[in-house]
């Protein structure tokens, strides 16, 4: 039943119990002898706050130098693809909504995007569900980054900088909270639209965000920007430049900052992108210092897409027209929460037994989807987000596949780190900015 | 087919649920209920005839030309630049506004080769592998599905290969790509592929001593029926739903 290398078991008046512990460490130092060989191998992860959950990385080290590093991944698998192939098109917002936590708008925007292009109704889905999407996704955007400036400039050192970082993202949960109903895991954007329109006052707060954001920019800056500790563990720190960039598949800030203006919100548009008035920030060096300054004007950037979008947001349905893929009822504050509006509920349990008939249909059943394959990619604030999804004709994904910003940048990280200091991991992970929830999904 | 349970593995194979599901036999792994029937109870139960349907899975079909787009451009600049097109693609299809070219397995390194390195093809990005299991479907099942970006031309091609699980060899692409080191780990963690030439094909997001590959589709998910107030509650594929 158990191997000694992870879990002993002695025999107690309470039964067996087992004390599991630190899996193979005993056999990844066996083989070193650190007074001779003068390289020690040390384990970071997969619990340390470093590590932006629950990474893993094999450093071996010669002094302070860096020889090698190994990740480890797969702490956080939760078999989200595997559990989307049982559930039918739309509950799969509801899985795929968790897998990057800190950017759930843009996983439900990539997957409803591939179902629609599956079902063919891109063209139709309105304008206003599509502006709605832009505002969300730019929201989260700097939601996101603020979390990375946030946390990467708590583990190198300054630690003030966490505090007010947290403080704007809540801001904006707040607003996520407004229009959604929940701080994360929206499910939100469905496939075919958004689930509901977005209330008076949540615009009344955007606008109000829209006006405190720039100056709280200028805090951050002025806090880091010319601070010297914050510019020596940054500048010339895990150099990767646009080769490495793209064998090892990094795109996002990272690409950009190594001098690469390549965002898919420009060169391959969706969600009408191409009608918004944006500039794409990049930096020569390919650092962290340069990360650090792309993502700060990628947020002034997204301030300037909610702006626009705000103006464009014009009286419409949020949903596509076709009854047979919408959601039977417009969602509603009743009084024990979010649920199908009461009008709708008067009318399936009192008039119309043909709408309780659709209506437990679409939501038992779900809709069919033609047989067929479809990859879409869209701008994440990591990177490429990518969903590949199959259907087989039948109400529920045949399969689902992301492509994680996160999974795939991590794999650059020995590139960044080999050669460099012990404490330069920390600055060049942080800077790729991995979240594990979608690394490992 | 619909026999093919995992015979070892990480996860038991499970027995037949009593109480909540009145003993359906549920033997049918979740991927042969999705092309017969429609509620995932085989041969009880059901008196609504609907679980003698079958939904017939198309063949992979060529699509005429031309396919419009930039679509005959790619496919011609690799006809001309690689000499062994015809051997090597297998089916060219066009769907979706999307251009997938199935290749034969051995050729893939090479074709990716051609593919990132031609003037005018100029695919740099190797954006996704993933895998696909047709099962039931395709004498091939296992496919593995690598999406490729240009960033010079902006445009997109899947390629597409497959194997059957007997002989799951793909040649690794990561000498081209070395992005697709960990993408590869992952299909061969999930379905078993084997990335022939990848410098340590090892598993990347199941635990080092899992057995079995779990995207499969005759792989059950959870597999433990779950007790709840004396009842056992089946895993999501075992229960009475429509498919």
């Amino acid at each position: 039943m158990t191997t000694s290398n992870y879990a002993t078991e002695r025999e107690t008046t309470e039964g067996r119990v087992f004390t599991v512990t630190g899996g193979d460490w005993d056999d990844v130092v066996s083989g070193v002898d650190p007074i001779n060989e003068g390289r020690i191998v040390v384990n970071m992860g997969p619990q340390h706050p470093s590590t932006h959950g629950v990474l893993r990385l094999v450093l071996e080290l010669e002094g302070e130098t860096v020889r090698e590093v190994r990740s480890v991944i797969g702490y956080l698998h939760t078999g989200i693809e595997k559990n989307l192939e049982y559930r039918n098109w739309v509950q799969g917002s509801t899985f795929v909504t968790r897998m990057d936590y800190l950017s759930p708008i843009f996983n439900e925007t990539a997957y409803s995007l591939a179902v629609e292009k599956l079902l063919g109704i891109t063209d139709d889905v309105t304008e206003r569900a599509n502006t709605i999407r832009v505002l969300m996704m730019e929201l989260n955007r700097i939601s996101s980054h603020l979390v990375w400036v946030a946390t990467t400039g708590m583990e190198l050192g300054a630690i003030s900088i966490m505090l007010y970082g947290f403080r704007e993202r809540e801001y904006i949960l707040e607003i996520f909270e407004l229009i959604t109903g929940l701080r994360m895991n929206h499910a939100y954007v469905r496939p075919g639209g958004v689930a509901q329109d977005v209330p008076d006052e949540a615009i009344v707060k955007i606008r109000e965000f829209l006006k405190v954001m720039p100056k709280r920019l200028k805090e951050y800056e002025d806090l880091l920007s010319g601070q010297p500790i914050w510019l020596e563990r940054t500048q010339n720190v895990a150099v990767l430049d646009v080769t490495g960039c793209l064998a090892l598949g990094v795109t996002g800030p990272v690409l950009r900052s190594a001098g690469l203006a390549w965002d898919l919100r420009k060169t391959m548009p969706y969600c009408g992108y191409e009608t918004y008035e944006f500039d794409v920030p990049t930096h020569a060096d390919g650092d962290v210092w340069g990360r650090y300054l792309v993502r700060m004007a990628e947020i002034r950037e997204s301030l300037k897409i909610i702006e626009q979008a705000l103006d464009r947001l014009k009286p419409g349905p949020v949903m596509v027209a076709d009854k047979k893929i919408a959601w039977p009822a417009q969602l509603a504050i009743g009084v024990d929460g979010m649920g199908n509006s009461l009008e709708h509920v008067a009318k399936i349990m009192g008039q119309s037994m043909e709408s309780l008939i659709h209506h437990f249909k679409l939501v038992t059943e779900g809709f069919r989807v033609p047989p067929g394959q479809v990859y879409v990619g869209i701008e994440s604030p990591r990177g490429e987000l990518g969903v590949h999804a199959v259907s087989d004709g039948g109400t529920r994904p045949y399969r689902v596949h992301y492509r994680e910003p996160s999974f795939v940048n991590l794999q650059a990280l020995p590139a960044m780190a080999e050669g460099g200091l012990i404490a330069d991991v920390i600055a060049g992970g942080a800077s790729l900015d991995p979240v594990m929830g979608g690394c490992d999904r | 087919m619909t026999d093919s349970k995992p015979t070892s593995g990480g996860v038991p194979v499970p027995v037949t649920p009593a109480g909540a599901t009145s003993g359906a036999p549920a033997e049918f792994p979740p991927s042969s209920p999705a092309g017969r029937g429609m509620f995932g109870n085989q041969g009880t139960g059901d008196t609504s005839g609907f679980g003698g349907l079958v939904r017939p899975r198309q063949p992979i079909e060529d699509s005429p030309r031309p396919y419009g787009g930039y679509f005959d451009e790619v496919r011609d600049a690799l006809e001309e630049a690689y000499p062994a097109f015809g051997e090597a693609i297998e089916h060219v299809v066009v769907d979706r506004d999307e251009l997938t070219l199935h290749i034969r397995p051995e050729r893939i390194a090479e074709v990716c080769q051609v593919m990132r390195d031609d003037p005018a093809l100029r695919f740099e990005l190797c954006s996704s592998v993933s895998g696909v299991d047709y099962l039931g479907a395709d004498a091939r099942r296992l496919h593995v599905v690598y999406q490729l970006t240009s960033m010079t031309y902006r445009r997109r091609v899947r390629l597409e290969v497959a194997v059957t699980a007997e002989d799951p060899h793909v040649p690794s692409v990561t000498s081209v790509y070395p992005t697709a080191d960990w993408q590869e780990r992952e299909a061969y963690d999930m379905f078993g592929v084997v990335f022939d030439g990848h410098p340590a094909l090892t598993r990347i997001l199941m635990p080092d001593d899992w057995e079995g590959h779990p995207q499969r589709k005759d792989y059950p998910l959870g597999g433990v029926p779950v007790e709840y107030k004396g009842a056992e509650i089946p895993p999501p594929d075992k229960r009475r739903s429509y498919q």
